[in-house]
């Protein structure tokens, strides 16, 4: 490291590992994980969202999860929080429709209406 | 890019690692191994976050969960409720009155707090170079040494308004600038790591908990004096702290941070780990300087000062960790940030190690000019188990009592010193109602007999002096004109001895003697310790009205000086007994007390006594 250019380097990267404790995120993916959204696979929706990202690097996508969201017939449901926009919960996700969202919501910016069952708070 | 959706903070502090974090930390790994998601949580030892009192605890990311209490038994459920389904587990949570507080940032405890020195301490991984970068680390460092000279370096620190954290609160930037002006074909920088006030914790957690901040804060000043080599003198009995900044020099070299030229500046550094042998007075720079040339640890008179004639006779300036901590965030968000923070006379924010009598004992830094009492009862919590608050000791065994009047007294090096007390490492005692002040003062002069080096006569003979006065004041054999000789033995003790330990040793008893004259006077007078602690001058007695004879104190008196029966009740033989507390703590009924003062049988007994020996 010869130069403030080579820390800035080393810095983004080690930025982009810690990103979990608070720091450049765009977008938040919630994963609900009552017992009934466990039960329809909530699981495997998180492990292909937390794939998909990974295989295609984005590193400001961060997925976390929450209990019961009170949508049983509709789980797997996931959120999808974006800063300075209006929420977006997706219903009935599978690792199918998972790579779609990433593709067409994160990466496009376009949300995919027909998975969409509700929005805002 | 990993797969990690949840960061798991644990806090590895001395404090939490004594209380079991180890254990959860590797039953963590097991639970996780076990439902297959290890490769979807990171664990993370993290240096104190500061609460130990509800140690152990962790953070759970991204929410931020804060766990307190933790059991190894609860790593289970934790994983399974909160890491699996992402239902948080709430009875480990902390519960103020009737709100639950899920989130850390939300705690009480941290709400006064400011975060400078520590601000990595217990958020990243102490032992990854990476994560200290993350946070900004070494960039200070990179714009210092390729965009300001010395002179501009040593600038800032004025402006800044930094004084030592060590204990004695003096300017930083002078100590750099005398050395900068001497010219040297060699000068050293030493990072003193000697804390060794009972109860003080700061410097250890620091260097535990982000030893990169410690470097890089000593290369800072490295460059401003033109130093190219350093000293961490650390003691001995702090295993992990030396182990943490032996690594992170270690890494630092391998990436060229420290080595030649770093960043392609002609400054370059090299610095190694000294450990002491744990003697309080080597936290004196001189004594320090002789330990790490590998003489006795002894003062000697100043000047020479280091500046001028240090380690190896080479111009040297020693820094406290804590002052070394602040550097890089100076350099960083600038002198004037930094000055923005406490009173007209000292700048900044400073660390503490509350411990005592509060709920809340643990380590915080707080701005300068915080009150007392903001400290106490509000970071602190107030007091433990209902007592009220009675005096809290600032600075250790060198420094002094203050008491509840003091209370709304800023924290400062001024007005800390103008009241008998000081600002010293950072060590905060706090003491309830039930303590005894003789018995306070006492413990600590007799801890500074056993540290003094013995090279000079009044900190070595006038401390013995000091003590045996106290012990005999403590025994029920004070006379009415101790007191005075105490006076005049501290004042002489202060302005004659050699080095810091001697001149300051005495506060504590003068600022009990300021403060709490009447209970010396109680001690001498009526023979009567009024918080019932010194042994010899209370008594125990049973109350016969209270006690159901069921004998159990008189089963569990090592000294078998209770005797009666079931009809009869219990007494005590108050000569034989050796106050031991057993009998009050085994009896079911609580019918037994301490009363204050010798009992009359003891007094004729040492009276008989007396007689017969004179005959």
């Amino acid at each position: 490291m010869k130069t403030l250019a080579d820390l800035k380097k080393i810095r983004e990267k080690a930025q982009e590992e810690m990103k979990l404790r608070g720091g450049n995120v765009r977008v938040k993916i919630v994963v609900g994980m009552g017992t009934s959204g466990i039960a329809m696979g909530a699981r495997e929706v998180m492990k292909t969202f937390l794939e998909e990202i990974s295989n295609r690097n984005l590193t400001d996508v961060l997925v976390t999860q929450t209990g019961e969201k009170g949508l049983s017939s509709m789980e797997p449901v996931v959120d999808l929080i974006e800063e300075g926009k209006a929420k977006v919960t997706y219903g009935n996700m599978n690792p199918d429709k998972v790579r779609k969202v990433v593709v067409e919501h994160i990466v496009n910016g376009r949300v995919v209406s027909d998975y969409v069952v509700a929005t805002g708070d | 890019m990993s797969l990690k959706r949840i960061d798991l903070l644990i806090c590895c502090g001395s404090g939490c690692v004594s209380a079991g974090a180890l254990k959860i930390k590797e039953r963590f790994h097991e639970v996780l191994a076990d439902k297959g998601i290890a490769n979807e949580v990171n664990i993370i030892e993290t240096g104190c976050m500061g609460p130990c009192d509800y140690g152990p605890v962790m953070v759970v990311y991204p929410e931020g969960t804060f766990y307190k209490h933790v059991k190894v038994e609860d790593v289970e459920e934790i994983v399974s409720e909160h890491f699996v389904k992402g239902r948080p587990v709430q009875r480990l949570m902390l519960q103020e009155e009737e709100r639950l507080i899920a989130a850390q940032k939300e705690v009480p405890f941290y709400q006064k707090q400011v975060k400078v020195a520590l601000a990595n301490c217990g958020y990243i991984d102490p032992e990854s170079l990476e994560e200290y970068i993350a946070t900004g680390g070494y960039e200070a460092l990179g714009t210092v040494l390729t965009q300001m000279k010395p002179e501009e370096a040593i600038e800032v620190v004025k402006k800044s308004g930094l004084r030592g954290r060590g204990g004695g609160g003096f300017p930083t930037h002078i100590k750099w600038r005398l050395v900068h002006d001497i010219k040297a074909d060699q000068k050293y920088i030493i990072c003193n790591g000697d804390e060794g006030d009972p109860g003080a914790f700061m410097d250890r957690s620091l260097l535990e908990g982000d030893p990169h901040r410690i470097l890089e804060g000593m290369m800072l000043g490295a460059y401003s004096i033109g130093a190219s080599k350093g000293f961490f003198y650390i003691r001995a009995e702090y295993p992990l702290a030396i182990k943490r900044i032996k690594q992170a020099i270690a890494q630092a070299k391998e990436v060229g941070l420290m080595g030649e030229n770093i960043f392609g500046s002609d400054f370059s550094f090299d610095a190694e780990v000294r450990t002491g042998a744990g003697a309080f007075v080597c936290g004196e720079e001189m004594a320090l300087i002789h330990s790490l040339e590998g003489e006795r640890g002894n003062p000697t008179p100043k000047p020479p000062y280091p500046a001028v004639k240090g380690l190896w006779e080479k111009p040297t300036v020693v820094n406290n960790v804590e002052t070394m901590a602040n550097l890089p965030t100076i350099f960083l968000k600038g002198a004037e940030w930094f000055s923005s923070m406490g009173t007209e006379t000292s700048k900044g924010t400073k660390v503490f190690a509350l411990t005592g009598d509060i709920q809340n004992t643990g380590l915080v830094e707080v701005p300068m000019g915080i009150t007392l009492r903001e400290m106490i009862f509000d970071v602190g919590g107030g007091m433990t188990d209902g007592h009220k608050f009675k005096a809290v000791q600032l600075g250790g065994p060198s420094g002094g009592c203050l008491t509840a009047e003091h209370l709304d007294v800023p924290v400062d090096y001024e007005s800390l010193k103008e009241r008998g007390a000081m600002m010293g490492s950072g060590g905060v005692i706090v003491m309830n109602d039930q303590k005894c002040m003789v018995n306070v003062a006492k413990f600590f002069v007799d801890f500074c007999v056993d540290e003094s080096c013995g090279k000079c006569p009044p900190c070595r003979l006038g401390l013995k002096q000091m003590y045996n006065i106290l012990d005999r004041i403590t025994k029920g054999q004070g006379k009415e004109s101790d007191l005075d000789e105490l006076l005049r033995l501290g004042e002489t003790i202060s302005k004659l001895s050699l080095c810091g330990l001697g001149q300051t040793a005495p506060n504590p008893v003068l600022s009990t003697l300021r403060y709490f004259r009447e209970e010396y006077e109680a001690h001498i007078r009526d023979k009567s310790c009024p918080n019932k602690v010194c042994t010899d001058l209370f008594h125990f007695s049973i109350d016969k009205d209270r006690c159901i004879g069921c004998s159990l104190c008189s089963r569990k008196c090592p000294a078998t000086c209770i005797s009666g029966s079931r009809e009869e009740k219990f007494t005590i033989n108050q000569v034989d007994c050796v106050k031991c507390g057993n009998c009050q703590d085994v009896c079911p009924v609580k019918a037994i007390d301490r009363i204050p003062g010798m009992h009359p049988e003891v007094v004729r007994h040492a009276e008989d006594l007396a007689k017969s020996e004179e005959e």
